[in-house]
């Protein structure tokens, strides 16, 4: 006769990991670290976004930088090299996304101790990576001009977990049919809680400040939130 | 591709639930999907098949789709109405103080296990 039985199970998908980044976020804890998750699509400046703001918080923390994309490592020589931070370049290995275990692994890679900030440049995608709990302390995620105002109405989750939204190269604007309050409008309707930073990161910094005097109160904040 | 990695974790959930359970093989994984959940049933489907086609305990194991119609809730006259038919205006009110009650899970249900067949010989061999 044929064996079979039924496991029920009626677990999220995602709860494995959501325990998993719990877990990873209680050890940071532990550790004094701060991770920030970095999120947006490709080529919405990133790199140049962080190339800004880690000489604003360089003085006051010392910072850890881990790279992740599909394949390269230019994002981890051009941020090494314009900032002097540590960092490290991940492989997905044609992944979409880093979940709890793989950013461990890199934060093994990168080596924490004695840092305050480690930021993750998540892999250029506004749908996976907003799915997968990485262990990060807050989300932020970049919304670049030439992308449009409309992004908050097409891929609502990654606007939702991101607890700060860049707004970047917004000296672009002129060029393009991008209306900003509109913009603010369709982010808060998905997440009124999101703080909203336009920058220019390229021209002349204008608006990193702003972002690294949210981040440095929230890394403080961590800190002394250490039992 | 999204479903690819939503397989893997999957399949590392299932493996795991599969080693504290004694299960031998796994013929079966029954998944409710919501209808706006982000994750396209064929697609899934596909990279289910190639997946578990390179597994062992859940080598070749079924994927059980089961839906879950995605509902609205209308803050401001408090009636509700299928998402995918209307979007996020309420066809009662015309009113977009809208808010997604159900419809974006990705939740596995079950596993159906398949603990040997002592009746026939297999056909593996």
């Amino acid at each position: 006769m044929e064996n079979i039985r039924i496991i029920e199970i009626k677990q999220s998908v995602f709860a494995d990991n959501d325990r998993d980044a719990d877990r990873l976020r209680d050890t940071l804890r532990e550790e004094g670290v701060f991770l920030l998750n970095l999120m947006s699509s490709p080529g919405s400046g990133k790199t140049t976004f962080l190339t800004a703001l880690i000489p604003l918080l360089a003085k006051k923390y010392r910072i850890g930088v881990m790279e992740a994309d599909i394949d390269g490592d230019v994002d981890a020589k051009t941020v090494a090299e314009r900032t002097g931070a540590k960092t490290v370049q991940l492989h997905t290995g044609g992944m979409c996304h880093l979940d709890a275990d793989m950013t461990r692994q890199g934060l093994r890679e990168l080596g924490t101790e004695g840092l305050d900030l480690v930021i993750l440049e998540n892999v250029g995608n506004l749908v996976c990576p907003a799915e997968f709990d990485t262990g990060a302390v807050k989300c932020a995620m970049l919304l670049s001009v030439p992308e449009g105002d409309d992004k908050p109405l097409k891929y609502p989750l990654i606007f939702r977990v991101s607890d700060a939204v860049v707004i970047s190269k917004t000296d672009t604007m002129p060029a393009f049919d991008f209306d900003l309050e509109k913009c603010r409008e369709n982010i808060k309707m998905r997440n009124p809680d999101a703080k909203i930073f336009p920058v220019a990161a390229k021209k002349n910094g204008d608006g990193v400040g702003a972002f690294a005097d949210w981040l440095s109160a929230e890394i403080d904040a961590w800190k002394n939130s250490k039992k | 591709m999204h479903e690819l990695g939503v397989v893997f974790h999957v399949i590392k959930s299932v493996n795991r639930i599969a080693a504290e359970n004694g299960v031998a093989h796994v013929r079966a994984v029954t998944v409710e999907l919501g209808e706006v959940s982000a994750v396209l049933p064929d697609y899934l489907l596909d990279c289910w098949r190639w997946a578990v086609s390179k597994e062992t305990v859940m080598k070749d194991a079924e994927l059980i789709l089961e839906k879950i119609p995605a509902v609205t809730l209308c803050e401001a006259c408090g009636k509700t109405y299928p998402t995918v038919e209307h979007g996020k205006i309420c066809p009662h009110c015309g009113s977009d103080r809208t808010v997604l009650l159900r419809g974006n899970e990705f939740i596995l249900k079950n596993i159906v296990a398949d603990d040997g067949d002592d009746t026939e010989p297999s056909q593996d061999e």
